[in-house]
């Protein structure tokens, strides 16, 4: 095992992959935390009844597969003639993927803040607007980032997904490398101690974070 | 804006085949969940244990299986057995994969679960004369399976969804792979994996739907 034709451009390449991982990430999890704050307060305004719709739109997307939903971003992207590379359709689908996840954490940090606190603030003479910036948003933060940061692992993990589009990220690299070189399992090994690094830290400060800040 | 015609005829035509395709599906999930629930509470042994090499191990599967994607394990055990002279087949990679990952969350789970149940308990317990097993099999374990019920069900969900994983390593016999070879025969992408799209949301929600009606059920007083 330790006699191996690995050299260090082939690491390069899975450092590449890994950036690439990142990258997939960032985007997705920027983008579908600003799209998961929105629907979150607009499902909390609604109530039950009248964002039933939205509320059955983002299930779908956590109860379908996330391969699934890759192939068909992608088919639906060809058939509309969108003409979008690979990474743009991968980071559209995670998104969404993402911003339904993100929806059930916002709603439950905002209803995590009691009404009473609400009433006072706008007793006061708060508008909504200054609620929700100075009352709501501080406590709802406390509450929702440690399932926040689980939701970023999760969303960095699942990104392995988008290398069916022909994204080459750390999987697909590891992948790549598995077939010239004929030693599966070092090369995965690395992979994973890649997947590995990136994840386990931020799970522990999740975690710590959760455990800190849940003493109340 | 689109000038494709949708071909739904074709898609509804094999719904056969895929429905076929989702037994497969349910099944590698059921086998990954029993085999994930028996390593889990194995592993929630070995913590308890005080043993440190055994929770050790126990430690090491458990951060594995939390801090890797499910595909990575999905690879690993269909490419990276193989230099064991290991060779599975897609089904038994794919499923062995799952449980692996099944079994590191399901033991956070219970770890969490038996948390949730006071020392107190336990020792109130043995104080009544039970011995250890005793107390943790009539008081403790009640408890934790109660807690532990509701983030098991989803954890079945997310097995379910696992499974279309298999077709990355060549599985053709659950509903993803059924799909993948009906897609490849004719093209027809979207139609076949929106129907898919479909069977695997259904099934979900049976899956959610059931499990909370046996809720209701076992964990009445």
């Amino acid at each position: 095992m330790f006699n191996t034709a690995l050299t260090l451009s082939d690491l390069g390449f899975l450092a590449q992959g890994a950036l690439m991982t990142l990258a997939v990430t960032a985007v997705s999890v920027a983008a579908g935390t600003v799209l998961g704050v929105i629907f979150g307060v607009v499902r909390n305004q609604l109530g039950a009844y009248w964002s039933a719709p939205l509320t059955f739109l983002l299930d779908v997307f956590r109860s379908v597969p996330l391969l699934i939903q890759l192939v068909l971003g992608n088919a639906f992207q060809s058939i509309a003639k969108l003409g979008w590379p690979p990474f743009t359709t991968s980071c559209v689908v995670l998104s969404l993927y993402t911003a339904a996840y993100c929806t059930e954490i916002v709603r439950g940090g905002i209803a995590s803040v009691p009404p009473t606190t609400r009433r006072a603030a706008r007793s006061l003479g708060m508008t909504w607007w200054q609620d929700m910036r100075y009352i709501v948003a501080p406590l709802a933060t406390r509450v929702s980032l440690p399932s926040w940061i689980g939701l970023t692992l999760g969303v960095m993990k699942d990104s392995a997904l988008v290398l069916w589009l022909g994204l080459i990220e750390l999987l697909r690299a590891s992948q790549v490398l598995v077939t010239r070189l004929q030693e599966p399992l070092l090369i995965l090994m690395i992979c994973g101690a890649i997947y590995f690094l990136i994840s386990f830290p931020i799970a522990r400060l999740g975690g710590y974070l959760e455990k800190r800040w849940s003493n109340d | 804006m689109f000038s494709y015609t949708f071909h739904w005829n074709q898609a509804l035509k094999a719904l056969p085949q895929m429905l076929d395709g989702a037994l497969i599906t349910l099944q590698v999930a059921l086998l990954s969940m029993v085999i994930g629930l028996a390593l889990a509470l194995a592993l929630t042994a070995c913590r308890l244990s005080g043993n440190r090499v055994l929770g050790g191990i126990a430690t090491t599967w458990v951060e594995i299986a939390r801090n890797t994607p499910a595909l990575f394990q999905i690879y690993m055990a269909h490419f990276g057995l193989g230099n064991f002279g290991i060779h599975l087949s897609p089904y038994t990679a794919l499923l062995v994969g799952i449980a692996f990952n099944n079994a590191g969350y399901l033991a956070e789970n219970f770890r969490g679960a038996l948390k949730a149940i006071p020392d107190t308990q336990t020792r109130a317990g043995r104080s009544l004369g039970m011995t250890p097993v005793q107390a943790f099999r009539y008081i403790v374990l009640p408890q934790m399976l109660r807690v532990a019920f509701l983030p098991a069900t989803n954890q079945m969900v997310w097995a379910i969804l696992m499974t279309s994983l298999g077709v990355t390593v060549g599985m053709n016999s659950d509903l993803a792979g059924v799909t993948q070879e009906l897609n490849a025969r004719s093209f027809r992408t979207f139609e076949f994996f929106a129907l898919a799209a479909v069977i695997y949301y259904v099934i979900a929600k049976a899956v959610t739907l059931a499990a909370r009606v046996l809720a209701s059920r076992m964990f009445r007083y």
